[in-house]
């Protein structure tokens, strides 16, 4: 009895969740299209990324006889200076990218968290400290300082992971404290602090869960970010090292070609783009799925 | 507050700022770096140059003399030696910057030019379908990798349409505008020579344009929401209340105050602006700071991969300071939070 009572609302929160999702899905078929690319795309990467083998590509198989072909049924990306398949070159580098900002994003999305919340809700020095250590990364181009990282540590796809990660968590800090902030002021931290909680605990089990929601949107949207500062790093020879190659790395074998084989570097600037734009339409959704205006 | 305690207050909160940052580059080029001593001299260099390197910069020494050293190399302008080219990397970087001072500020002006206008179109459209265009040019600013864009026009307009040149900041045929400022465009007007004017703007267009695409967006987006949000202030409704024209409101009452907040992401503006430099010079051969950073990469200089990040750095801290200030000098309120 008391169980099939508890079932109910936890049922309707359901219901309620997949029509409001449904409903939105059929406002815009950019959302259905940022849907179904992240999904396969990141499917396929979790899959690819396993076992590269499975995309049938050769990264030390040249054929000189079919160098710098424009796109075709055969090669439907064209084919790059050593008579590889573009296309397959391109499923063969982009799980790196996937798997590289997701795991930026994860470790900024981690940090940011619980740097933000101890500074939003402890306050006073603590939060002075947090907060000025996370002004001074703020204050360098993000690009700029991932570079000097990068070339500190020398190139390679561990070590730019390193750099753009050391320059992503900042931001995150700065929402989450933003969002305690908010938090603290709510009636169920009052509650908590009467029953006399501890801050940790406070912190831990009311503020946190409390931040995360609103910042998934962001981070989500922020995939995207991630992949263009990587395929930047990419491009400028500090990511994957050869024979392995990220989209970036791509678009930088193939620029000395734009003038007789555009596709080259082009067609993986466009995937990236592709993927950038999907992510983004993605975390629009997830941003007004969590709005509670969408709720009736 | 006052204005004068206002400046002065705001000027002092960037001197913990620039030691956190230098400190930080310190540990980079320093700590970080897996054998600092062959970093600063160079992987190719003979047993000497590295024992001569590792004396003048006092790279054996305990870390905190050599921050000391650090520090005051920085101060006294000393910004160690490029192992490539054997010049001091303060006197390349010099060489280097005006051509980018130079992009920069052309492309912050378009970014402005199309950006505001946007933004506010997009306001007064907002949710009609006239939006739709406008978000979409939005969105490929926003998600287009830099070098897409730059590859892109200059695939476009110098190798498809012969518009424009592809490479360079000035015609190889024409000799460089007397120096004054160092760039082109402003020294060929200021000396009258009209060719090397012409030449260098021509020069500058795609460059500029390509890295104005990556930052218009956020001006647009920031004087949109302004705009959305000052449109339903009280003084606003009053204004239409008692008749003036709807020009008026939205020019002068709506605008001005929302663009107010446009302001402030100038800053931020710049900080895309150089960290694109880095891509858009070096696929259009501009020899500004970006050019030469991908260069330092390419050859493995770190100390003018260092001198960059510095010089960069500065500059970032230097517009944030400026658009700070401007800003509590249009808005007053600011000073007294």
């Amino acid at each position: 009895m008391s169980a099939e009572a508890a079932d109910e609302p936890e049922q309707t929160v359901f219901q309620e969740n997949r029509r409001v999702f449904v409903s939105l899905l059929k406002k815009s078929p950019l959302y259905v299209f940022g849907v179904v690319f992240v999904v396969l795309y990141l499917g396929y990467s979790a899959v690819a990324g396993l076992d590269p083998s499975i995309t049938g590509f050769n990264p030390t198989h040249t054929n000189l006889a079919a160098t710098l072909r424009p796109p075709s049924l055969h090669y439907p990306f064209g084919t790059d200076d050593v008579g590889r398949s573009l296309f397959l070159e391109v499923l063969y580098g982009a799980p790196i990218d996937a798997g590289v900002s997701l795991a930026i994003i994860l470790f900024a999305f981690t940090v940011g968290v619980l740097s933000g919340s101890v500074a939003g809700y402890f306050g006073g020095a603590v939060d002075e400290v947090i907060m000025r250590i996370t002004d001074i990364f703020l204050a360098f181009p993000g690009l700029v300082l991932a570079v000097a990282i990068a070339a500190a540590l020398g190139p390679g796809l561990v070590n730019a992971l390193i750099a753009v990660a050391v320059v992503w968590w900042p931001i995150y800090t700065r929402i989450a404290r933003g969002e305690t902030l908010s938090a603290k002021e709510h009636q169920y931290v009052l509650a908590a602090k009467a029953v006399g909680l501890s801050r940790t605990r406070i912190v831990l089990s009311h503020i946190i869960p409390n931040v995360t929601t609103p910042m998934i949107a962001y981070a989500t949207a922020d995939v995207g970010n991630v992949i263009i500062l990587f395929s930047v790093l990419g491009y400028l020879g500090l990511g994957a090292q050869p024979p392995r190659v990220d989209l970036g790395r791509l678009v930088y074998d193939g620029q000395n070609y734009i003038q007789f084989a555009p596709w080259y570097p082009i067609i993986p600037g466009l995937v990236i783009f592709v993927i950038v734009i999907a992510f983004a339409f993605v975390g629009d959704l997830i941003r007004d799925f969590l709005d509670p205006k969408m709720r009736r | 507050m006052g204005l004068g305690a206002f400046v002065l207050r705001r000027a002092l909160l960037t001197i913990p700022v620039f030691f956190g940052v230098t400190f930080l580059t310190f540990v980079i080029s320093h700590v970080v770096v897996p054998d600092p001593v062959l970093a600063w001299a160079g992987e190719k260099s003979s047993p000497q140059t590295i024992a001569a390197i590792a004396s003048q910069y006092h790279l054996n020494d305990p870390l905190y003399l050599q921050y000391f050293y650090y520090m005051s190399g920085l101060f006294r302008g000393d910004w160690g030696i490029s192992p490539v080219t054997h010049l001091p990397v303060l006197q390349q970087i010099e060489t280097y910057f005006p051509a980018t001072v130079e992009l920069s500020i052309a492309a912050l002006i378009i970014s402005i030019i199309i950006g505001i206008p946007m933004g506010v179109l997009s306001a007064l459209w907002s949710g009609r379908r006239l939006d739709y265009p406008i978000r979409v040019l939005y969105l490929t600013g926003v998600a287009s990798p830099p070098f897409l864009l730059a590859l892109g026009f200059q695939l476009l307009f110098s190798f498809y349409f012969k518009l424009l040149p592809s490479a360079g900041q000035l015609s190889p045929l024409l000799a460089p505008p007397t120096h004054i400022t160092g760039m082109y465009v402003i020294d060929s007007l200021l000396t009258g020579n009209w060719p090397d004017l012409v030449s260098s703007v021509r020069h500058i267009i795609l460059p500029a344009f390509a890295l104005a695409l990556l930052t218009f967006s956020i001006i647009t987006r920031i004087t949109r929401s302004s705009m959305l949000e000052t449109i339903g202030k009280d003084f606003v409704r009053t204004a239409k209340a008692k008749g003036l024209p709807k020009r008026t409101v939205t020019y002068r009452h709506t605008l001005r105050n929302a663009l107010t907040s446009t302001v402030t992401v100038i800053g931020f503006a710049v900080q895309l602006l150089l960290s694109g430099t880095i891509v858009v010079e070096t696929i259009f051969f501009w020899p500004g700071i970006g050019y030469y950073t991908t260069q330092s990469i390419l050859s493995l200089d770190f100390p003018s991969i260092m001198g960059v990040t510095v010089v960069f750095t500065l500059v970032v801290i230097f517009t944030n300071l400026v658009t700070d200030l401007a800003y509590g000098v249009i808005d007053p309120r600011v000073r007294y939070e």
